[in-house]
């Protein structure tokens, strides 16, 4: 369905890399992907697997460098990006808002917490149905399996970081008379952020992942309407070369992430170069 | 000594857990003056942070008062500001040394330009005058504390409660930070309330020595250090005097490592202290 890797949860960034030994692990990686790449070529080439199915790569990217030329293609990446972007900030302002507010309640905490397991679970694409009967064919059902998808991601990693408050600068906010504002301002939200980075980063990636499939399965617009096109009008190199596509799409939200996630978290033990001990 | 600024009347302290009571603290009674430097000097597990916490605000007493310039304690008080031993932890990373000395005074309402002097002048006080843009975990340990202290004092309190501040650090910085309390009490003028687990820090630092039982907890002995003001690593800790001081409260922990609260009043008492303990009550009667 996509190439967009999930990582496993956790509270920070990457570690630390150092700058030596960056570039052999730079260049391993680069050659293997020429390596896949070749492998891919030759395969078809060679017939081991039939071409009638399985294009050689360099015919997968003549047909994507094609579409790219066209405005119908771009007409379709923005509205898949569309999707995923309203998708991902309904997700976020929700998932955030209530995340705060459910893990500093300890109350709410405790009487969301069975519920919140029931349906994190409940895979977005089993919704496809239900969608289809509430809202019909069309962006409002995509952004119901985008939102649904990103929100749980998102929620429970706010929910965590919220209650991940340390002890003593808990104490030490109410030793100094820290209110309310200044507490969630000053010390939840910034102990929070290392988890909502982590939960915006995996609910970016499986936001994208929903934002195609809605197009596949035929209830919204975009990339994954392309790709079932081009699928029954047997265009297969042109399936592969969107399919390709898509995962360069989810390689930069990745990216983008791990950017936002470095920027933001300068401070935190997994980014920061210690010094004091 | 003058009025008391802070009193602390018959404070217990008892844990309550699934099916089992623990009494932390049993009954303390003491009151410091204002203006004077009080070390509280115990064997670990004591229930010194509970006490301190109990003073602070920050944890109720299951019995007896504390109650500060005449006003009963019942939450962190204003004129209170506590260092604690985690420095670490009680500094905020995701703020600047400036940012973590400032978010205090920001809550007191007080204007930016009153709040930068203070800053700049806390920050000048514990002598880091030039890292106010640098991130706390880019500092040593020691100064990250000092930090820390700059920030309860920019916060213009009347009493500093210090929870074994100096317990994470090497023994070079330990003492440099030592001789920063002297001074910084001696040009503000604060009451300073310094808890340790740390004899001859305690001896060193204090006026007055309070020495705790084991848990569950009365204090023991409330000695006068009759040191001379103008203290020095060097020569104090030298001095006979000090070595009598430490030798005595050293003898009372060990005896208050072996004897609980509730032993105290009928434990039978070695000649040996008895002649030494009367020299001490003697100066302190004075």
């Amino acid at each position: 369905m996509s190439t967009t890797e999930v990582r496993p949860a956790h509270a920070g960034a990457e570690p630390v890399r150092r700058r030596r030994p960056e570039l052999p692990s730079a260049v391993l990686g680069l050659g293997g992907l020429v390596v896949f790449a070749a492998l891919l070529e030759l395969l078809p080439r060679t017939g081991i697997v039939s071409a009638d199915y399985f294009p050689p790569f360099s015919e997968m990217v003549r047909a994507l460098v094609e579409a790219a030329g066209t405005d119908r293609f771009w007409a379709a990446t923005a509205e898949t990006v569309q999707a995923w972007g309203i998708g991902l900030g309904i997700a976020l302002v929700a998932g955030i808002g209530l995340g705060l507010l459910i893990g500093s309640v300890e109350l709410l905490r405790r009487f969301t917490a069975s519920t919140i397991e029931f349906l994190r679970p409940v895979p977005s694409v089993a919704l496809i149905p239900l969608a289809v009967l509430l809202l019909g064919l069309g962006l409002q059902s995509t952004l119901l399996l985008v939102v649904y998808a990103s929100f749980w991601q998102i929620l429970i990693q706010v929910v965590y970081g919220v209650q991940d408050v340390d002890p003593v600068a808990r104490e030490t906010a109410r030793s100094y008379h820290l209110g309310r504002w200044a507490r969630v301002r000053y010390l939840i939200w910034p102990t929070a952020l290392p988890y909502v980075m982590t939960g915006v980063r995996l609910g970016a990636a499986v936001a994208l992942i929903l934002a195609v499939t809605a197009g596949l399965v035929g209830i919204g617009t975009g990339l994954g309407a392309e790709i079932a096109l081009a699928q029954s009008s047997n265009a297969v190199p042109l399936v592969y070369g969107l399919v390709i596509f898509t995962g360069l799409l989810g390689v930069v939200v990745n990216l983008v992430a791990r950017a936002l996630e470095r920027r933001t978290l300068a401070w935190h033990s997994s980014v920061r170069a210690d010094v004091g001990g | 000594m003058t009025q008391p600024l802070l009193d602390v009347a018959g404070v217990q302290k008892t844990y309550t857990g699934s099916g089992r009571t623990v009494e932390a603290v049993r009954d303390l009674t003491f009151s410091v003056g204002d203006g004077e430097l009080v070390c509280i000097v115990g064997p670990s597990g004591a229930g010194k942070t509970t006490l301190l916490k109990c003073i602070a605000g920050l944890l109720e007493p299951t019995a007896g008062t504390v109650t500060l310039a005449g006003a009963r304690v019942d939450g962190p008080p204003e004129a209170m500001a506590v260092v604690f031993q985690e420095y670490g932890r009680s500094l905020y990373p995701w703020m600047t040394v400036e940012g973590n000395v400032e978010l205090p005074l920001k809550q007191k309402k007080l204007d930016k330009a009153r709040r930068r002097e203070l800053v700049r002048d806390a920050l000048e006080a514990v002598g880091l005058a030039d890292v106010h843009s640098a991130y706390p975990w880019q500092l040593s340990g020691g100064m990250q504390q000092r930090v820390a202290i700059a920030r309860a004092v920019a916060y213009e309190p009347k009493v500093l409660l210090m929870d074994e501040p100096f317990a994470a650090v090497d023994a070079q910085t330990r003492a440099d930070l030592e001789d920063l309390i002297r001074s910084l009490w001696h040009k503000l003028g604060v009451t300073i309330l310094f808890v340790t687990h740390d004899i001859d820090e305690s001896v060193y630092l204090g006026q007055r020595v309070l020495v705790l039982s084991s848990s569950p907890t009365v204090i023991m002995e409330d000695l006068a250090i009759d040191l001379p003001d103008e203290r020095t690593q060097l020569e104090t800790r030298s001095s006979p005097r000090f070595a009598e001081l430490r030798g005595h409260v050293y003898e009372q922990i060990q005896l208050a490592k072996h004897r609980k609260g509730d032993q105290h009043q009928r434990d039978e008492v070695t000649p040996a202290r008895t002649a030494h303990g009367a020299t001490v009550a003697a100066q302190h009667d004075s």
